[in-house]
């Protein structure tokens, strides 16, 4: 199989011009950024640069204050209401906290949407729901509540509750930042997986060792601009800008 | 000491006022019935106003619960039951009652469950808006189910307080439970049927007591 060329296929998920104000304060400053289908592009920089809120517009957790965001060539800044609502199942979201709903079972937690807004009916949603528990390597917790679970199998549920919509593209905003270090290598194992699978994944991250070894291309922000991106070697073997090699090393002494 | 007993604990005048004290306890169930059942749900409702982003649903909310709840449940009682009728709104005592209480309760419920929304993580909301649901299957599905659990002693209590407010409903000759026991001590010149009623709201309401102060505890230990 040929790939096709990146320049001619049309984005996954497109970002232009966004511009993001807290009242006086730019948060983003004019951010482009294209994500091609089955790319798994890596969003680095220091805390403060935008990287989470850029993430949070695309699917508008997050109220854009300009700009266009396209998914699969669909306007996602243009949806009100129900449109909106259908928008969001295309995109899958998970988050530092996990945020599973505490007094529903793993089970229902992965079935919910697919119920109440997908109108699954229940078997076929349930058989989906185990699915994607047994991809995340979690279908005998099913019967568990989430407080049973440690913080990487609560994020890996999270990640179930997600990829069970089927969705186009899965935005990850910090999703190991709070595990326990020997926890956070299942969270990276089941999204090296998802990657080989083809899943467009947005990755908002301080995992510097998994972005040089699982990303296609590196992002990094910095005052809510996008200061430099490329393919993972260019970006920590050969960086351009001085703020970048700052950060980087900044890094890397906070690593040692 | 006798004499004590004879006109408290009178045995034989209880048994005699129990039928009595029996349908006042009834009319005490169907008012409470009412009264909680409307409460629960214009508390809610108005705990969904008062935190709506919409100002023409938001201040009208705040303003109600903040009127209803500064007001006295009698004052409000007796304006119901008496002052209403010259605006030509003649309510029968059972309805002049509910309305009076339904007012100053759902007010009160309207508190509880917006502290209670208030106490669930915002991550909670956004997870569920991120999976497509509306903001009324989250609210349903994935907030309220928390709210609830959180301010449940709190919604247990107030619904304490409602089953005793229930007793001013004497003041509008409503033959609620106390009221009855007040009539039976003024025929037979005698206040066990007072005492009775006394008992009669302490054997409803202490397993309630019990429970809320259980259901504390267990919070407590988590």
């Amino acid at each position: 199989m040929t790939a096709p060329s990146p320049v001619h296929q049309r984005p996954m998920l497109e970002i232009n011009r966004l511009e993001k104000r807290f009242g006086d304060t730019e948060v983003l400053k004019s951010i482009d950024l294209r994500v091609q289908p089955g790319e798994l592009v890596f969003v680095i920089g220091p805390s403060g640069s935008g990287k989470s809120t850029m993430l949070r517009c695309c699917n508008r957790l997050e109220e854009p204050s300009a700009g266009t965001i396209l998914l699969d060539g669909e306007h996602v800044t243009d949806c009100r209401g129900a449109a909106l609502d259908r928008m969001r199942l295309k995109i899958g979201m998970v988050f530092q906290g996990f945020h599973l709903y505490p007094h529903k079972s793993v089970l229902d937690n992965v079935m919910l949407a697919q119920l109440r807004a997908l109108k699954r009916p229940k078997a076929e949603a349930k058989a989906r729901a185990m699915e994607m528990l047994s991809h995340v390597g979690l279908a005998h917790k099913a019967d568990a509540m989430p407080s049973e679970l440690s913080g990487g199998q609560q994020q890996r549920v999270a990640i179930a509750r997600a990829l069970a919509l089927d969705p186009k593209v899965m935005l990850f905003d910090e999703p190991t930042s709070a595990l326990d270090p020997e926890l956070v290598g299942s969270v990276l194992k089941v999204m090296r997986q998802l990657r080989d699978e083809g899943m467009t994944m947005l990755v908002v991250s301080h995992e510097m060792g998994f972005a040089r070894e699982a990303a296609d291309r590196v992002v990094f922000m910095d005052g809510g601009v996008v200061v430099e991106a490329g393919p993972p070697e260019a970006i920590f073997g050969n960086p351009q800008s001085d703020r970048l090699k700052s950060f980087l090393a900044r890094v890397s002494k906070a690593e040692e | 000491m006798g004499d004590f007993i004879d006109l408290f604990l009178n045995a034989e005048i209880m048994a005699k006022s129990w039928p009595l004290l029996l349908k006042g306890l009834g009319i005490t169930a169907k008012l409470c019935a009412a009264v909680i059942g409307l409460g629960l749900a214009g508390g809610l409702m108005l705990s969904l106003g008062a935190l709506s982003p919409r100002a023409w649903l938001k201040w009208p909310a705040i303003a109600f619960i903040d009127l209803f709840r500064a007001i006295p449940p009698l004052v409000l009682l007796v304006f119901v039951f008496s002052g209403l009728p010259f605006a030509g709104l003649d309510l029968t005592p059972f309805a002049a009652v509910v309305v009076a209480f339904f007012l100053n309760n759902s007010a009160y419920y309207a508190e509880v469950f917006r502290a209670g929304i208030q106490s669930v993580a915002k991550g909670q909301a956004e997870a569920a808006r991120a999976t497509g649901l509306s903001q009324a299957q989250a609210m349903v599905h994935v907030i309220l189910p928390q709210a609830v659990r959180n301010v449940l002693p709190d919604l247990l209590s107030n619904t304490v307080e409602v089953v005793k407010l229930t007793s001013l409903a004497s003041v509008v000759s409503l033959a609620e439970l106390l009221y009855s026991a007040n009539m039976a001590r003024s025929v037979t010149y005698n206040s066990s049927p007072l005492v009775l009623a006394a008992l009669i709201y302490l054997a409803i309401l202490w397993p309630l007591v019990r429970l809320i102060s259980r259901y504390q505890r267990g919070l407590a230990a988590h």
